[in-house]
């Protein structure tokens, strides 16, 4: 089991546990953290899952593929520390995640 | 744009995997059926989200992509010569003496006998950028689509966005504008390669200009657009002068006007029984991700299932006099004949 916080814009925090394998979204959704929409159920194909990802955790968490940096264009506010979390697969190594909500996913 | 009514039996409001089905179920008892899509193709969510994506959980299939399964179902549902309304969305529907009548926002008009709604997750609509007072500007300086392109003659324009639509209007519009800029947040586009070495020839000869950044207020009055303020990827802000923003983020999902037909809703879903897939308004029935009911899953199995139980609900609203004899498809000569096999 990993726990993963999610944490809103307004500051409000949230930890999950989520097994590995599964994405980081899907620990979302699966537990109604609010602000993942998630449209397309996981494809990488919306760009509604969109988090920033805490500093500290952007090595663990690696850097998006093609496909995601191509979907990022669909999303708002981009920065150097967005993904998509359908694309982030949760591992024992992520353990303590820490991921912040944009204010809006479109 | 027509003048002309077109009456059928049955209008099917979404192309996706479910209501291409619904050609095919309603077809097998006799009721011809025009189809709507907001979208320019058949297919849906298959066509638009998922084309390349495997779905591995339609019976007899291991594995099949978006796109290989709307193009499989268009070809089983050929021999019942449904005609497709496609890019315009339904946006009024009336109940007339024994049927219904729809209009489309391009203004076609068609009357029935029953609707069949399988909106899925509602029709694809541009996304909106989350940018305070955006609303004020829409329809005035900021599109979500071009329809006329004389609307942009002689205009400074921005073009935001690093897809095909923001590279195709970058160019189309190109020789029209005043001047035009297309701002995208990296130097990479998802765009065909051929726009992008086209919009890049342009760039160079001086005719636009393409800016690194994404935009993170407006500025102006009244709905007029003066400026926008843009977030470059070095963290800096710069103002950048434009009377028109064109903004491409892809589509989402939105129910529109379905919800304005007076039929109840639940959540934004249209609820139904399970006999008849009908919903509150009789001769109006709903089928595939939009409905709900206990037990509900959004798979588009559970869809086909709701499809052909649907029809036979329908053929009494079409042939009210006459009975329906449950037959197969393997057997039945006369069921043969609709598919053109014998």
């Amino acid at each position: 089991m990993a726990r993963i916080t999610f944490i809103q814009s307004d500051g409000t925090e949230r930890v999950v546990e989520a097994e590995p394998g599964m994405t980081v979204m899907e620990a979302a959704v699966k537990n109604s953290v609010p602000g993942i929409a998630a449209e397309c159920g996981g494809a990488c194909a919306c760009a509604t899952c969109h988090v920033y990802v805490e500093e500290a955790w952007r090595e663990a968490t690696g850097q998006p593929e093609q496909m995601e940096e191509d979907m990022l264009d669909f999303a708002f506010d981009v920065r150097p520390s967005s993904r998509l979390s359908c694309q982030i697969k949760v591992t024992d190594a992520l353990d303590g995640l820490v991921v912040r909500i944009p204010d809006k996913q479109f | 744009m027509s003048d002309d009514v077109i009456k059928t039996d049955a209008v099917i409001v979404g192309a996706g995997p479910v209501g291409l089905f619904a050609v095919f179920e309603l077809g097998l008892v006799d009721i011809k059926a025009q189809v709507i899509d907001i979208l320019d193709r058949a297919g849906g969510q298959c066509a638009e989200l998922y084309p390349e994506k495997p779905i591995y959980d339609i019976p007899g299939l291991t594995v099949v992509t978006g796109q290989e399964l709307t193009d499989r179902l268009m070809e089983q549902i050929k021999p019942f010569g449904a005609e497709f309304h496609f890019s315009q969305r339904v946006e009024s529907l009336e109940r007339l003496d024994g049927g219904f009548r729809l209009v489309t926002d391009m203004g076609a008009r068609l009357e029935c006998k029953v609707v069949v709604i399988a909106a899925g997750g509602g029709s694809f609509t541009p996304k909106r950028p989350p940018l305070p007072g955006i609303e004020r500007y829409e329809d005035i300086s900021v599109f979500y689509s071009v329809r006329k392109m004389e609307n942009f003659r002689g205009r400074d324009v921005l073009v935001v966005g690093g897809g095909d639509s923001a590279l195709d209007w970058t160019l189309n519009l190109a020789p029209v504008a005043k001047s035009l800029t297309l701002l995208h947040r990296r130097g990479e586009f998802r765009a065909a390669p051929d726009s992008v070495r086209k919009m890049f020839d342009l760039v160079e000869k001086g005719d636009i200009s393409f800016k690194l950044g994404q935009v993170t207020e407006l500025h102006g009055a009244d709905g007029k657009l003066t400026s926008v303020t843009v977030k470059a990827p070095d963290g800096t802000s710069f103002e950048q002068k434009t009377e028109v923003m064109l903004p491409f983020f892809g589509l989402t999902m939105k129910l529109g006007p379905v919800a304005d037909w007076g039929i109840n809703l639940h959540e934004n879903l249209i609820p139904v029984d399970t006999a008849k897939f009908e919903t509150s308004e009789k001769g109006i029935f709903a089928i595939g991700d939009i409905n709900t009911y206990p037990g509900k899953l959004k798979l588009i199995l559970s869809g086909f299932h709701e499809a052909a139980l649907m029809a036979q609900q329908a053929y009494h609203y079409v042939y009210p006099d006459k009975k329906l004899i449950f037959q197969y498809t393997t057997s039945s000569s006369s069921l043969q004949k609709k598919l053109g096999v014998k």
